[in-house]
């Protein structure tokens, strides 16, 4: 499979007044065509820097790229000036942020938002952007879209603002969209509609998805392949249903057995994982999941392992694929 | 909208009258009057002076006879000029401190807002800390300092434009300068500030995503949400200028009405006093109710039409 989206060792960090942060912490993952990759992990684990680096929406500073490469269509992003990014941005790659409550202009009609990046993009005059809005918010099933157009965000709902915010990211044909957690900020019956919606353009218009979320159940509905990040560093990489079958790293195998289920007794208590990340602004030289592991072998604290390779698809980063930690792995028979 | 019109201008009309009120009170509770300071003044004759001007009567009847004169226009004359009535000291004198007050006014918005978006683009770096000089100095160096400062270095040592008095454009640059540079350096601290809250919001990260220039995303989008904040002072700063200032008006030697304000209570004319006072109430009103306007101009979200907010 051609892959659109390549990250290889990327790293970005933060400078503040306190020091360094390494927000990113060379992580390396592809997207290929029409394929729906979901980076899930804890608040503070480095997603949305990742996605903000892709895009380079960083503010910089205090943000900077330490090294790595972003490669799109084969062509380093982080080569790019600002203006060639101009042309990428909401061209070639687009973004749907997690809040539609804040992230449409309130003073702006909601058909002028998106008429903007068709005009520049595409090189329309006025006339043919408005008509083409029209067919967008129709598209993403904005009722009477063309009396919307001429309305103002306040005059829409939660979902419907997110849907307008899809129709303003899908308008100019993007080969990649990044979905920063995109119905976090929405109630439940809303968040399917979302990506239900979703799923259909991505199989209309053909493009690949980053779906950045915290919610493994939305993961397991939407995404191909899976990124789980811990401390800005890729832990696990597999099939969605290798992950969800066999988690491979004790930190995967955490975050799903945190997720409530049904069929749970009401006396059982909600799984949580003990202890905090570490602190970004001296990152562990060993495994960063060490303190939190109870797993962790003597190895751990001082040596990140490298991912296990035996796999082509589903490749994780911990001790336990070594060799010679199989037999303790089996012997204590711990693992969910 | 008409509705909402209408409503303000009874408001306005309440307003108004609370103003005449209580400045009638207050006035008439301080000591003194506007004859006993001359107190060589025969007890004959300063009786009627105060019958001449109904000073004689109860309080609450002068009050019932100023309103009535008020509800006519008529401001009354002054106790202290012989020629002028406050009508037309207030006719002579508004279109000179209106004219300078203007000026200034647009120097400030022009620049005031500019040099704060300026200084919020560039957030920490020289820009901003030039801008924000500016603006300490704007705020916290009185305006009759600016003046002198103005008249020594522009119209002293290289003769551009002229020290003081009144008659031509020139002669309105100094003292609108003058005047300008404290509204100046609040707008623009107020713009500074909002514009930085502005730029941190997440349609700005939006409009970025969409891959338009920088500029685009700054005037398009930033700043008429980072406006808002600074209309909401424009009122009371437009009506401060316009309706004159006893300092400025003074150092440079402008017939204007700001002095009215200080010498009418000095000389307790209360006829002056009550005039420009109503006045400056009226340019208030009027001023609050533009800005209103203009609120729900720049942000769709505020509907004035509705049970007038």
């Amino acid at each position: 499979m051609e892959n659109v989206l390549e990250v290889k060792n990327l790293q970005i960090s933060f400078k503040t007044f306190f020091g360094e942060v390494e927000a990113v912490r060379g992580i390396t993952f592809s997207v290929g065509k029409k394929e729906t990759v979901a980076i899930v992990g804890e608040s503070g684990c480095g997603k949305s820097v990742t996605a903000g680096g892709i895009m380079q929406l960083l503010p910089m500073p205090p943000a900077f790229f330490k090294g790595g490469e972003i490669l799109f269509n084969g062509e380093n992003l982080l080569e790019k000036s600002e203006k060639q990014m101009q042309g990428i941005r909401g061209n070639k790659i687009s973004m749907v942020f997690q809040d539609p409550m804040t992230s449409l202009n309130p003073t702006m009609k909601i058909g002028y938002q998106i008429v903007e990046g068709l005009m520049k993009h595409n090189k329309m005059s006025r006339e043919a952007a408005i008509k083409k809005s029209v067919e967008m918010l129709e598209l993403v099933a904005v009722p009477q879209p063309e009396k919307r157009i001429n309305q103002y965000p306040h005059e829409f709902s939660g979902g419907m603002r997110q849907r307008v915010m899809i129709a303003l990211a899908m308008a100019c044909n993007p080969q990649l969209l990044i979905a920063d957690e995109p119905t976090t900020a929405l109630d439940v019956t809303v968040q399917a509609q979302i990506l239900e919606l979703m799923k259909k353009l991505q199989n209309q218009l053909g493009m690949s998805i980053i779906l950045i979320t915290h919610d493994l159940g939305i993961v397991a509905d939407m995404s191909d392949r899976v990124v789980v990040m811990y401390a800005g560093q890729i832990l696990e990489v597999g099939l969605t249903h290798e992950i969800f079958a066999s988690p491979k790293h004790p930190y995967t195998r955490k975050l799903l057995a945190s997720v409530p289920r049904l069929d749970m007794n009401r006396e059982e208590r909600l799984h949580s994982i003990e202890g905090t990340p570490p602190d970004l602004y001296a990152p562990p030289k060993g495994c960063s999941f060490y303190d939190r592991c109870s797993e962790a072998m003597k190895i751990c604290k001082d040596n990140m392992p490298g991912f296990d390779e035996r796999s082509r698809t589903h490749q994780s980063r911990c001790w336990l694929n070594h060799p010679m930690a199989q037999k303790r792995n089996s012997m204590n028979g711990r693992g969910i | 909208m008409k509705k909402y019109l209408l409503k303000r201008v009874a408001m306005a009309i309440v307003t108004i009258w609370a103003v005449i009120t209580i400045t009638f009170i207050l006035m008439h509770s301080v000591p003194g009057d506007p004859f006993r300071q001359e107190s060589k003044m025969p007890k004959v004759v300063y009786e009627n002076l105060l019958r001449k001007y109904g000073l004689d009567r109860p309080l609450s009847e002068q009050y019932i006879i100023y309103l009535g004169k008020i509800i006519r226009g008529d401001f009354g004359d002054s106790m202290k000029s012989r020629v002028e009535t406050v009508n037309d000291m207030i006719r002579r004198g508004f279109p000179v401190s209106a004219f300078i007050g203007l000026e200034a006014l647009l120097i400030a918005i022009i620049f005031g807002p500019a040099l704060g978006a300026i200084a919020a683009l560039n957030q920490n770096k020289w820009p901003d800390y030039i801008s924000m000089i500016i603006a300490i100095i704007g705020v916290s160096v009185p305006s009759f300092i600016m003046g002198t400062v103005f008249i020594q270095f522009l119209a002293r040592n290289i003769s551009w434009l002229p020290i003081g008095g009144w008659g031509s454009f020139a002669h309105s640059i100094l003292p609108s300068l003058a005047l300008a540079l404290m509204p100046l350096a609040q707008l623009a601290r107020y713009m500074r500030s909002s514009m930085l809250e502005v730029l941190g919001q997440d349609y700005i990260k939006t409009a970025k995503s969409k891959g338009i220039s920088n500029a685009t995303v700054v005037l398009r989008h930033a700043v008429r949400n980072a406006i808002l904040p600074v209309v909401s002072i424009l009122g009371t700063v437009a009506t401060n200028l316009i309706a004159g200032s006893f300092v400025i008006e003074k150092i440079f030697g402008i017939p204007g009405l700001g002095m009215f304000f200080i010498t009418s209570i000095n000389n307790r004319d209360y006829p002056l006093i009550m005039g420009t006072t109503i006045f400056y109430a009226i340019i208030l009103v009027v001023m609050l109710l533009i800005v209103d306007i203009a609120y729900m101009l720049i942000d769709p979200r505020i509907k004035l039409t509705k049970e007038g907010r």
